[in-house]
């Protein structure tokens, strides 16, 4: 509360805490000017600015125009090698509690002949857009551990829908799906919550699909905050999120429309395996550069 | 996520759902929702099934859930998952300062449903938050009246099928002129109904629909105006297959009742003037109508306007009770309406002129005479009607009569 007390007074005269967040959905307009109005109302100056973009927003974020950014796991792993190439602090503030330990699948047709993840060998796997942590870059790294090599061993069929949206618009993984269904792929890599979505809404058949293998655990989205915060702010928008209490109406329709139920303090553990896998695809250097070929976004 | 007492964990026996082949393609989570809800918090559920997709599609829905997933080995051999319940259930926080919506009867009721209610069934609990509707008929003294359920389940039992509940085909003949006149009264008589449609469709947009009885109502009365268009137009098109004429200041007397944007002042224009009047018009095409069809139709639109000007009685009355100043602004409502027809021409003439040859039934001198006796006798049946209406409002008498003198030139 002293904190709280501390920043009210200051609103007068501090620079709003700056968070950017990417416009994959028109609803980020709504959650995001919601929390805004939240947050300011209980004395945290606050204000935000929407990207087109992961890129972007990961690079400004480096470059301090922006205090924190509500970061996919791939723009938290380019903006880790960023800050670390530059020498400056990066810190995980909270996260969704429905992002913690998701899984990818590689599925295939129930009836196919396939096996164990080696019988795809000269196969086509149907994927999501080229930037996506859970239907490409994960589940493609989890074929490799199998001795099966991208494009060599099997050939990739992406979606390359919401290019530099990092996978949020669901659009590719959906295809992936279809392709499977159509016969144009042997498998499709999907997130587990899509290809719940897609057995629930019937974009999959009842029973038509089968995992074939699947990734280890790992973290979705996270709030980042980078070095050019207040970190009294920065603290102060931790303590205010993880107070946000579902059965207050006035947040719980926020808190529906981004998918949560609670923040949870952020953890770094649960990138590491597709900081390894964007390592393996060429698609950032250490110094978190762009070096994946065809991604424009 | 933890912190509540087990009640059986992985290790220990716990209750166990068989999902047989049931996957969540195909409603699983119904089952597995339920199992978890009769379970204490933190709890521990084993799932069993043979779905391939188990494992993971549950893992998926349970995180979405707020639920948590135990990892194996299991020591019953069915079981391919375990859940453990969230702590604090989602659906007591959703329902955390939510509040009946009134009582589902009629005596249930509120003062003022607030806008967030929405369209929330009366009685329901409804959820906190939600966005506010802009219903602006929303207080119980102006939206409501006691007699709203009883005529709403009179004019459902009461609706009729143009089709069947009219002899089109009955055989008749007329002059030409009574066919003309006869087809002129009916497009008259449509634009009228076009407009009696049009205004309680728009005014029940506006009413809560806490008071879901007025709703009903007036979709109804919407509904009974749809049908008389038809019934009116079809009569018109019998025989000649052509309309008569619109006057524009038919539509001018029309367009100033449209204009009235007070609740309970349109309906006192509308219904208890303007449907008052219609019921005598009515009355006289059934007992001065020259063929089957026309006495047919006339007599079918006028059950169900009895009841359009019970309600608009019904409505005035409930109101004046509560509200002293209401006579002043009705009677204000109708000067308005007088003098913004004042400079219009020869105000349906050309109807009274119909009226005549229709109950004339020829063109002989003493059939004419016949024919202006029966039409003056409306006249004079109309503005009885619309003063005894005005007396039941609380207008005394002298007041009355001024006010349906006022109202004489105009039909509806
Ligand atoms: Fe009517
Ligand atoms: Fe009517």
């Amino acid at each position: 509360m002293t904190g709280m007390t501390r920043m009210t007074r200051m609103t007068g005269t501090t620079e709003p805490l700056l968070l950017g967040a990417v416009a994959y959905d028109p609803k980020v307009v709504t959650i995001w000017t919601g929390f805004r109005s939240w947050l300011t109302a209980r004395g945290l100056p606050f204000d935000f600015v929407l990207y087109a973009h992961y890129e972007r927003q990961a690079e400004d974020l480096a470059a301090g125009r922006l205090h924190a950014a509500w970061h996919s796991p791939l723009a938290w792993v380019r903006s880790q090698r960023l800050a670390a190439a530059q020498g400056t602090p990066l810190r995980p503030l909270v996260m969704r509690d429905t992002d913690r330990d998701l899984r990818s699948v590689i599925v295939v047709r129930a009836d196919a002949r396939h096996r164990r993840p080696a019988d795809l060998k000269g196969e086509t796997v149907a994927t999501g857009a080229v930037d996506s942590p859970q239907s490409t870059l994960l589940p493609l790294a989890r074929l490799r551990e199998h001795g099966l090599r991208p494009g060599e061993d099997f050939r990739v069929l992406r979606h390359d829908t919401g290019v530099g949206l990092h996978g949020d618009h669901i659009g590719g993984e959906r295809d992936a799906a279809r392709a499977l269904m159509s016969g144009e792929a042997a498998a499709a890599c999907l997130s587990d919550a899509s290809w719940l979505l897609f057995a629930q809404d019937g974009t999959l058949p009842p029973g038509a699909t089968r995992p074939l293998d699947r990734t280890g655990p790992y973290d979705h989205c996270v709030l980042a905050v980078g070095h050019a915060a207040d970190p009294d702010l920065a603290d102060g928008l931790g303590r205010l999120l993880r107070s946000m209490d579902h059965a207050d109406p006035e947040v719980r329709h926020l808190l529906d429309l981004e998918g949560l139920t609670a923040w949870l303090p952020g953890r770094t553990g649960g990138f590491a395996a597709l900081a390894a896998a964007v390592t393996e695809a060429g698609h950032y250097d250490e110094r978190g550069r762009i070096t994946a070929p065809e991604y424009a976004p | 996520m933890t912190g509540a007492p087990d009640t059986g964990g992985p290790g220990g026996p716990g209750p166990v759902l068989d999902l047989a082949g049931l996957g969540f393609g195909e409603g699983a989570h119904l089952l597995v929702r339920r199992a978890l809800a009769g379970l204490a918090p933190g709890a521990v559920l084993g799932v069993a099934g043979h779905d391939p997709a188990l494992p993971l599609h549950l893992a998926a829905w349970c995180r979405r859930e707020g639920h948590r997933m135990l990892p194996g080995p299991f020591p019953d051999p069915r079981v391919r998952a375990a859940v453990r319940r969230r702590p604090r259930d989602r659906d007591t926080g959703r329902r955390h300062g939510a509040e009946r919506a009134g009582s589902p009867g009629p005596d249930g009721v509120v003062a003022r449903p607030p806008a967030h209610w929405g369209p929330a069934a009366r009685g329901a609990l409804v959820e906190a938050g939600g966005p506010p509707v802009p219903f602006d008929v929303a207080d119980r003294d102006i939206a409501w009246t006691d007699l709203a359920p009883r005529l709403y389940a009179h004019a459902a039992a009461a609706q009729w099928d143009p089709a069947t509940a009219v002899d089109w085909a009955a055989p008749f003949t007329l002059p030409d002129a009574v066919e003309q006149a006869v087809v002129q009264v009916m497009t008259y008589l449509v634009e009228n109904e076009q407009t009696a449609l049009v205004i309680p469709a728009r005014l029940l947009a506006r009413v809560h629909p806490h008071f879901r009885e007025v709703l009903q109502l007036l979709a109804v009365q919407a509904a009974d105006e749809a049908r008389h268009v038809e019934v009116f137009t079809r009569r018109a098109l019998l025989r000649g297959g052509r309309m008569g004429t619109s006057s524009a200041g038919g539509r001018a007397s029309l367009a100033s009742l449209l204009a009235e944007p007070d609740f309970s002042l349109a309906f006192f224009l509308l219904s208890v003037l303007g449907e008052g009047s219609f019921l005598s018009l009515l009355g006289f095409l059934d007992r001065y109508a020259p063929d089957p069809v026309t006495r047919r139709v006339a007599r079918l639109a006028r059950r169900d306007e009895a009841r359009h000007v019970a309600f608009g009685v019904a409505h005035l009355a409930h109101r004046a009770d509560r509200d002293p100043a209401l006579h002043g602004r009705l009677r204000g409502a109708v000067e308005r309406r007088h003098d913004a027809l004042r400079d219009t021409a020869g105000l349906n003439d050309d109807v009274f002129d119909a009226l005549v040859v229709l109950a004339a039934g020829a063109w002989t001198p003493e059939a004419v005479a016949r024919g202006h006796r029966a039409v003056r006798r409306l006249r004079e049946e109309m503005d009885e009607g619309r003063r005894h209406r005005l007396a039941r409002l609380g207008f005394p008498d002298d007041e009355a009569a001024e006010l349906s003198a006022l109202h004489t030139r105009s039909f509806m």
